[in-house]
């Protein structure tokens, strides 16, 4: 069906209908949420028991805010710290590769381009116990040869960051490949022409022409950081980012405590993702 | 090739190469390695396919890798057959500022924790939930309905946790077939049902196909939906790899299984390219 040609009011009906419903299924468990973290109970369910900041400002038991709970904070600073250092790594590779896959003609660039691509087809936990497997044979060999203890490669932060990076650095790959291939190369030509060496004209030219690519990777790879959760958990140490933390307290049971920290995270991801489509839409 | 174009050449290779090598490449044959250790003394192992053997010896983790799979393709199928028609309507029927609005929505929901979105189903199908509350007031029910714990509830929150890769994808290639051509079916005297089998169906065909992909992969890897969706009894394959690994500490078990699931879905992506004829650059990439 399409619009230019005529259907039956029913079906017409019918489908739009169908359409209301599946937005409602969309959003109702994030309303849900964001609703209970108001809620002045103990328990982020029915009945509800009145209206409340609490579970944001406040400062005493039974109802510590997200705002003075330490545990909260430090995990989405730990969280943020991680994010940042995944997309840094990753937009950096990603350039690199994407200059590497449209600029040079190679034997064995189909296949390595094949292989770029795998770790999406990867599941996320495969990825994280291989490279746990293999950092902690690194680390025991490098004890057994020269009793070198590298902190690193236990599990902790550094391997978070490394694991989340293997595969969001395809992502910012795919992202800024795409941009550079619309990128008319006579423009770096002409800056050539001009006097330009090869790499001021790279830095002048194509790079400025890039950067709404580079800022929409390192958004996308922030926030694919930031609420990763099957690698981290295979690779995490003692210091938790907040999707570890928020689900060791699910665990134990809820309170409406993780529905105001859910609710700030769904406002700042949707602030970050409005902050991106702007940037996008001005290049 | 020019000098400086080869070092430029080298000079963009080796991040890669360092990437794809340190962190994909060595650390799965390594698992590999790994997953052949059995362990016959304190510090002594040997190569054989004991963890293997284990695998499908023991009917738990035998029956708990196929229950995975099947329902990761019934929640792939399921998604497919919710997003189509939501994707079509996004791409042909709705125009303008609805159309950007509606596939914004779309969005929404996974700019956020897959955490949050679990939790919000929990709150929603839980004892003392929404839904239970709902029908005790409407009078369908007597007292409280325990909705969470069960396979529905693992596959309404691996549905709603794939939609995007579903519908993304989808809009895409239904938004490249001009309507000039489903114009053309139905003047040359297509039905509703033929023009959508003949002229919509095979056009977004690749669409169809990575999405799939995307949503059966993330479907069997996940871990956080069947957990908390499914309570202690959920039976998910990815459960077992994290307490060989984490609880048990069967490094050599874990790393069987770990291969085992990578197996299983490099076979059915690799089969599903083979089927619909597609390659992987170009449903990917």
């Amino acid at each position: 069906m399409i619009p230019s040609i005529p259907q039956p009011t029913a079906l017409r009906a019918a489908y739009v209908a169908y359409i209301a419903v599946f937005f409602t299924f969309l959003a109702l468990p994030l309303v849900v949420v964001a609703v209970f973290a108001f809620n002045d109970s103990q328990f982020p369910s029915l009945p509800w028991e009145g209206f409340t900041w609490g579970w944001f400002f406040g400062s005493e038991r039974p109802m510590i805010g997200v705002f003075h709970e330490r545990g909260i904070l430090r995990a989405i600073g730990t969280s943020a710290f991680v994010a940042v250092g995944v997309s840094l790594l990753a937009v950096a590779v990603g350039l690199s590769n994407a200059f590497l896959f449209n600029r040079y003609r190679f034997r064995g660039q189909g296949i390595l381009y094949i292989f770029m691509l795998l770790p999406l087809v990867v599941p996320g936990i495969v990825l994280g116990i291989s490279i746990l497997v293999f950092s902690s044979r690194v680390a025991n060999g490098l004890w057994d040869i020269a009793e070198w203890d590298v902190e690193a490669l236990r599990p902790g932060l550094t391997l978070v960051i490394l694991g989340q990076f293997s595969f969001i650095a395809t992502i910012a790959t795919l992202v800024i490949a795409a941009r550079l291939q619309k990128f008319d190369r006579s423009l770096e030509e002409a800056a050539m022409n001009l006097g330009a060496g090869r790499l001021v004209a790279v830095r002048t030219v194509t790079l400025p022409y890039l950067t709404p690519a580079l800022i929409g990777a390192f958004v996308v790879a922030f926030l694919m950081s930031f609420e990763n959760f099957n690698t981290t958990l295979m690779l995490v140490g003692s210091d938790a980012p907040l999707t570890i933390a928020m689900f060791d307290r699910l665990k134990e049971g809820s309170t409406p405590l993780l529905n105001a920290v859910s609710l700030l995270l769904m406002l700042g991801s949707s602030l970050l993702a409005l902050v991106m489509i702007a940037f996008q839409r001005k290049a | 090739m020019k000098n400086g174009a080869r070092i430029g050449l080298a000079l963009l290779l080796m991040p890669m190469l360092l990437w794809l090598s340190l962190l994909i490449v060595i650390p799965h044959i390594d698992m590999f390695l790994v997953s052949l250790r059995e362990r016959v003394g304190v510090g002594e192992y040997q190569i054989s396919f004991a963890n293997y053997l284990t695998f499908f010896q023991e009917p738990l983790y035998l029956w708990t890798f196929l229950r995975t799979a099947v329902m990761s393709i019934l929640a792939t199928i399921i998604t497919l057959l919710i997003a189509f028609p939501v994707s079509y309507f996004i791409a042909k029927i709705a125009r303008g500022r609805t159309r950007s609005a509606l596939f914004l929505l779309c969005l929404v929901p996974f700019w956020v924790s897959e955490l949050v979105r679990t939790f919000g189903w929990m709150i929603l199908l839980r004892e003392t939930g929404i839904l239970s509350n709902l029908l005790q007031w409407a009078g369908l029910v007597s007292g409280p309905v325990e909705m969470l714990y069960n396979d529905a509830a693992i596959m309404v929150g691996l549905v709603y946790t794939s939609m995007l890769f579903m519908v993304v994808p989808l809009v895409t290639t239904l938004e490249s077939l001009p309507d000039e051509v489903i114009e053309a079916g139905y003047d040359l005297g297509g039905t509703n049902t033929s023009v959508m089998r003949e002229i919509v169906i095979p056009h977004a065909a690749p669409g169809i196909v990575s999405g799939s992909i995307v949503v059966f992969m993330l479907s069997l890897g996940n871990y956080l939906t069947p957990t908390m969706l499914g309570g202690k009894d959920s039976l998910w394959f990815t459960e077992l790899i994290y307490s060989q690994f984490i609880v048990r500490f069967n490094w050599e078990l874990g790393a069987a299984f770990g291969f085992m699931l990578l197996l299983l879905s490099s076979l059915i992506v690799w089969g599903m390219l083979r089927l619909t004829g597609q390659t992987l650059e170009r449903t990917m990439g």
